[in-house]
């Protein structure tokens, strides 16, 4: 694989949210506005980015057996680190994000990439497949919240452009299952169509 | 009568999968069946109470007195990953029968993100005994067993219907749970 398939993969082809379906809860709870989304996506990338090249720099130092524990505690350190840059620095979206910043470490988009690719493979190679990832995340997370927010609010990134209320349900709980299910379905027709239309061709 | 309303409001009013969003991946993995449904609902239960128990203790005698607050969240899930390994190890000696049941599902409660959820949660309510804590939990819990087999019960009747190709499995899957989710905001206004 190429790098820059490496790099690429997490973004459509392995979209974590979207086709793996992973990390569900953060992608149901913080995507009220597209803002959150991309706030959360990037908070996520961060710590990918940074678990990925520890361990596989630690990969070769670490007993099979004590493998996920040590993992669980290098995430949760650079968690951490996020969480408290977080509230040092944009306050306001560590009270919109609220309890699903510290809940990243049990995010299992950041576990399963540690264990299915950082342990195995090169320091280079692991930091493109963090980037990817959270890259894919974000870009799901943006776009659920997106929608959320022009049909429950009529707004975009805060910016009104109808006059008053939105379709109040998709700012709420339920507004997030639905969109998640039907963006989620659009992704496989599109997928289906494309291998259906692969398959003509031969 | 404060427990009492407490526990209702967790259970129902501010369940936690339909409005907090927590402990989604059991939630839609393993809801197949209604009674595999019912035995992970039955081992969340019983490690978020005894997790939460633990961790509130901790958090109250250790990492206050000492200001290590920052340490909030690796300390905690060390706290679960060891708990849920032992109880494991205990369950197998002491009740086979038990371990039967809930053993599978064991290994997977320590990522789920609804027990340390609730930990942190009550943690930030400054109130909070310890005791009010644990029921806080276990009635929680207790929400989040009525939620994953009321679902399992709705994914076995989908089962049986037919659907469009793309939605398939768990696009509808959350579609479904969209619909729940507006019953349960019908309990909004009971505390």
């Amino acid at each position: 694989m190429s790098k820059l398939q490496i790099l690429t993969k997490g973004i459509i082809k392995e979209n974590p949210s979207l086709i793996l379906v992973l990390g569900m809860c953060p992608t149901l709870g913080v995507t009220t506005s597209a803002e959150n989304g991309i706030g959360m996506g990037i908070a996520t990338t961060f710590v990918l980015l940074l678990s990925n090249i520890m361990i596989s720099l630690v990969k070769g130092v670490i007993p099979d057996k004590v493998r996920i524990p040590s993992f669980i505690v290098i995430i949760a350190t650079f968690v951490s680190i996020v969480d408290l840059l977080v509230q040092g620095f944009v306050p306001a979206l560590a009270e919109s994000l609220g309890l699903f910043i510290p809940l990243i470490v049990v995010n299992c988009i950041v576990l399963g990439r540690a264990e299915a690719f950082a342990s195995k493979n090169g320091i280079f190679d692991s930091m493109l497949d963090g980037l990817g990832m959270g890259l894919g995340f974000t870009l799901s997370l943006f776009i659920i919240g997106a929608c959320r927010e022009i049909l429950g609010s009529g707004a975009i990134f805060g910016h009104k452009f109808i006059t008053g209320d939105g379709i109040l349900i998709f700012v709420l709980a339920p507004g997030a299952f639905f969109v998640l299910g039907f963006v989620m379905a659009l992704v496989r027709h599109i997928q289906n169509r494309k291998k259906s239309s692969q398959l003509e061709k031969r | 009568m404060e427990y009492i309303l407490m526990i209702i409001g967790c259970i129902l009013v501010n369940n936690i999968v339909f409005s907090q969003f927590l402990g989604i991946c059991p939630f839609l993995g393993v809801s197949g069946k209604t009674g595999t449904a019912a035995g992970m609902g039955a081992a969340v239960t019983f490690v978020m109470a005894l997790a939460t128990l633990v961790t509130s203790t901790v958090n109250k005698y250790v990492l206050l007195p000492l200001g290590l607050k920052f340490m909030q969240t690796i300390v905690f899930i060390l706290i679960i990953a060891a708990l849920v390994q032992m109880v494991e190890i205990i369950l197998k000696k002491i009740s086979p029968a038990l371990y039967q049941a809930l053993g599978i599902y064991l290994p997977l409660i320590t990522t789920n993100c609804a027990v340390l959820g609730v930990a942190i949660q009550v943690t930030q309510k400054a109130d909070f005994s310890i005791l009010d804590s644990t029921i806080f939990a276990t009635a929680t819990a207790i929400g989040f067993l009525l939620a994953i087999v009321i679902f399992a019960g709705l994914r076995e009747q989908l089962e049986l219907n037919k659907v469009p190709n793309a939605m398939k499995g768990v696009p509808i899957a959350l579609v479904t749970a969209g619909i729940l989710a507006m019953a349960f905001m019908g309990f909004a206004n009971l505390v």
